[in-house]
């Protein structure tokens, strides 16, 4: 056993580390480094370098656009693009559909879609949740009825990231009531621009615009764009959950926030001296660190291949519950910090109408936006208590 | 000993919660957020009526000589509602720095025209590098033959901006972090020189940068004695945290009766999410945290006026720990129970919740005010 990387992993870190120092466009790294909002035109044009690189999903198998890498390689890499700033690639795309894709998907299907994933063409969202199928999502109801070589669809789906601004959409449909309701759902793959789709904004608690509810009225969708079996579903969009939870634990950009938390202790002013050497912020911001010490050293093991004691495989729901914690708890600890300027928000609207300065520090721009968003985290991708019951069955067998 | 209510106390309760109820609530806070003032002035003129601007002021200054108590039943009902009417900078503040060291023509001249609802403040306590210590000054304001020029930088001062007279604190003496050598002075809002920066607060109020730039006032802008300014400020200070405490458990009672009632009309798996025990054990530590909340906002109010400085000190900033670590609990865990729904802007959780991010922050978090009672002790 050895923690430390070898000449070869640290020639290629520092390979990296200049490529990205000399490709990341300023503007996007400093809105990642200084709390600004990334779009999605500033994801696509990084997305796009990225692709020419060769480097836009590590994760995939070589032969479907992967790089070959070995998992300390990986782990290189998205230390040294958090490093820089780099935004999270649209995970949708990526992380959860593309595998499914190239793992269930017919020939046809690789060749339509892969391409558009890669290179960034093609953006998609996830159509899994439903009004009343959240935590009980294998209860889901929007139907697809057979008519002849298509499907046509009826229902709603609901918290739909980016469907607003999304290409395609993998949708979960029920194509059978009749027996176990896990047995009855297919997996399709349409476009949003599709006649009987609507999209309608929800606002959430900051005032974003990021998720939405999705009406399907009479849609057509041709069974060609259906994933594997009909029927079958359920495996295919289990086999995604699990890739959706891999990498949650986000330890680059904890990292970049417990940083930028230093950062602002260390020039806020308390009691005559500095925030940062008060005893009561030390102690905090030390658990939090040891906290991400463990977040970061338990993927590193599960990473190289050591598995869980108990059922190899669902490290993910541990990871997920251990990391959106300590990523609540550093954002409270960095509106803690910003103190009284941690108040001001106008994620609603500008209310100054002018183009001064925020009235918020550089180190506190977009703590609080952060902070409520954030509050999803242990709600979204199986809800936290969901996790803890499926650890306990499934890890602990109780 | 008698901790229950008197009646007049729960007929001000009464008529308060049913203001409340029929006019303020998510959809009135939603209506506000393009208004420039970010509140309500026929809602101002409603509580004049009702005599609510009167509660807290001496009988002799044509108040209704109101205790703690009472402000602690309308602030109540004031938190069940999400109220942003500027009452805690106008009544309890500004009105508690004018009873605690205005001269008699201050008082006259002033909380009149406050209980008629025609004169709003905002009091200018807090500085960028002050954090929440209110003796931390560096606003100055120097001898100008009679009067006084003032310079400096106020920050987040809550309705700062829509205030017609800001209370500054200012230094006449000293070094920054000196508590002798503050004073307190009555600034019009449209006075030359004072420069106002207005913006929203998380919670859908409003707060604004005060700058003062060779801000000349006459002598009589002086509240109370030269260079003794801090122990009037900190006893309206204190008064509004007591006020604060007590908005806060009327927000957190919204927050536990609109999580249990919603858990147990949402199912999922067949059944109300009510009947998850996780849930159950959840929504019970919430009821738990709401009613220590609730204790200790009683206590604030009980001891806020008490001549012991180390129980006055441990009741205010007990309680203040207490409500910023309950406020957190109750609202976290609104939000994670309603699940998806509890994340938008369409629900009412998520307005309580910032509601109660905020009352954490006001006048100091938990961390200061374990270092205060840590101190009185
Ligand atoms: C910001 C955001 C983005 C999202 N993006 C997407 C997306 O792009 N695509 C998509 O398909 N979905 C998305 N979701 C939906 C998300 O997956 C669901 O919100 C989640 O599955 C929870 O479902 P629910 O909201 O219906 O809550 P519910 O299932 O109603 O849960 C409410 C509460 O009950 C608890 N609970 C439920 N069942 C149990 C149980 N058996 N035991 C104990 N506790 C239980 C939950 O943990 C939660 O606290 C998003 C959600 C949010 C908030």
């Amino acid at each position: 056993m050895d923690l430390s990387f070898s000449p070869e992993e640290l020639a290629f870190q520092q390979e990296v580390r200049e490529w990205v120092g000399a490709n990341l466009p300023v503007d996007i790294s400093e809105k990642v480094l200084g709390g600004g909002k990334v779009t999605k035109s500033d994801l696509k044009r990084w997305h796009k370098i990225l692709f020419e690189k060769g480097w836009v999903a590590p994760a995939w198998p070589e032969e479907y656009g992967g790089t070959g890498w070995s998992a300390v390689q990986k782990y290189i890499f998205a230390e040294e693009l958090t490093r820089a700033g780099a935004p999270e690639l649209l995970g949708f795309s990526l992380k959860m559909v593309g595998p499914v894709i190239f793992t269930y998907g017919s020939e046809e299907q690789k060749a339509q879609h892969l391409p558009g994933i890669l290179n960034g063409d093609v953006w998609w969202c996830q159509g899994y949740s439903e009004p009343g199928s959240g935590s009980d999502l294998a209860s889901l109801k929007t139907k697809a009825v057979s008519d002849g070589d298509d499907y046509i669809i009826n229902g709603t789906k609901i918290w739909t990231t980016g469907a607003h601004e999304a290409d395609w959409i993998f949708c979960l449909v029920r194509t059978d009531d009749s027996g176990k309701k896990q047995e009855g759902i297919s997996f399709l793959l349409f476009p949003m621009d599709l006649p009987g789709i609507e999209v309608s904004p929800i606002i959430t608690i900051g005032g974003e615009h990021s998720v939405n509810q999705v009406f399907f009225t009479d849609v057509r969708v041709p069974k060609a764009n259906r994933i594997g079996e009909e029927n079958m579903g359920w495996t295919y969009a289990k086999f995604l959950l699990v890739n959706e939870r891999n990498g949650i634990a986000q330890v680059g950009g904890k990292k970049r926030q417990l940083s930028r938390i230093k950062n602002l202790a260390a020039t806020s002013e308390m009691a005559g001296g500095l925030l940062a050497e008060a005893p009561s912020y030390r102690q905090k911001i030390t658990d939090a660190e040891i906290a991400l010490m463990a977040l970061e050293y338990s993927e590193l093991r599960f990473l190289s291949g050591q598995k869980l004691d108990h059922a190899p495989g669902t490290e993910a729901n541990m990871m997920k519950v251990a990391a959106t914690q300590l990523q609540q708890t550093l954002s409270e600890l960095f509106i803690e910090v910003a103190g009284y300027y941690g108040m001001p928000y106008d994620g609603f609207q500008d209310l100054t109408g002018s183009n001064e300065p925020s009235v918020i520090p550089d180190g506190a721009q977009g703590a609080m936006a952060d902070h409520l968003y954030g509050r999803a985290a242990t709600i979204y991708g199986g809800s936290n208590e969901i996790q803890r019951d499926v650890m306990a069955k499934v890890l602990l067998s109780i | 000993m008698d901790l229950s209510f008197s009646e007049e106390q729960q007929l001000l309760r009464d008529s308060a919660e049913r203001f409340v109820d029929q006019n303020c609530g998510t959809e009135y806070l939603r209506g506000l957020r393009d208004t420039e003032d970010g509140f309500s002035r026929d809602h101002w003129k409603t509580m004049a009526e009702l005599g609510w601007l009167a509660l807290p002021f001496a009988e002799d200054n044509g108040g209704l000589d109101g205790t703690p108590v009472d402000t602690l039943v309308l602030m109540e009902a004031f938190g069940r509602g999400l109220v942003v009417e500027p009452y805690l900078p106008t009544v309890i503040l500004g009105g508690g720095v004018l009873q605690a060291a205005g001269s008699a023509a201050q008082i006259e001249s002033m909380v009149e025209p406050i209980i008629e609802g025609n004169l709003l403040l905002a009091v200018g306590y807090a500085e960028p590098q002050a954090r929440f210590d209110l003796f931390d000054v560096a606003t100055t304001a120097a001898k100008d033959g009679d009067g006084y020029v003032l310079n400096g930088h106020k920050a987040v001062v809550i309705h700062g901006a829509t205030a017609d007279k800001i209370i500054i604190s200012a230094r006449t003496s000293g070094n920054r972090r000196d508590k002798d050598g503050i004073s307190l002075f009555i600034v019009d809002s449209d006075a030359s020189g004072l420069d106002k920066r207005p913006y929203p607060t998380v919670d859908g109020s409003r707060a604004a940068e005060i700058m003062l730039d060779n801000v000349k006032v006459g002598a009589d802008a002086l509240i109370g004695t030269e260079g003794q300014g801090l122990a009037p400020l900190e006893k309206a200070v204190d008064h509004a945290i007591a006020a604060l405490c007590a908005e806060a458990v009327g927000a957190m009672k919204v927050l536990l009766d609109t999580t249990v009632e919603y858990t147990k009309t949402r199912e999922q798996f067949g059944q109300p999410i009510s009947r998850f025990q996780v849930l159950r054990h959840r929504m019970a530590d919430m009821m738990m945290e709401y009613e220590q909340a609730k204790s200790m906002a009683l206590v604030a109010a009980l001891k806020v006026d008490s001549d012991d400085a180390e129980e006055r000190r441990k009741a205010i900033s007990g309680a203040k720990v207490q409500i910023g670590k309950s406020g957190k609990f109750v609202g976290q865990q609104a939000v994670q129970l309603h699940g998806g729904m509890g994340m938008t802007d369409e629900l009412s959780v998520g307005h309580y919740f910032k509601r109660l991010t905020m009352i954490d922050v006001l006048f100091g978090n938990v961390d200061h005010h374990l270092k205060q009672f840590s101190a009185a002790a």
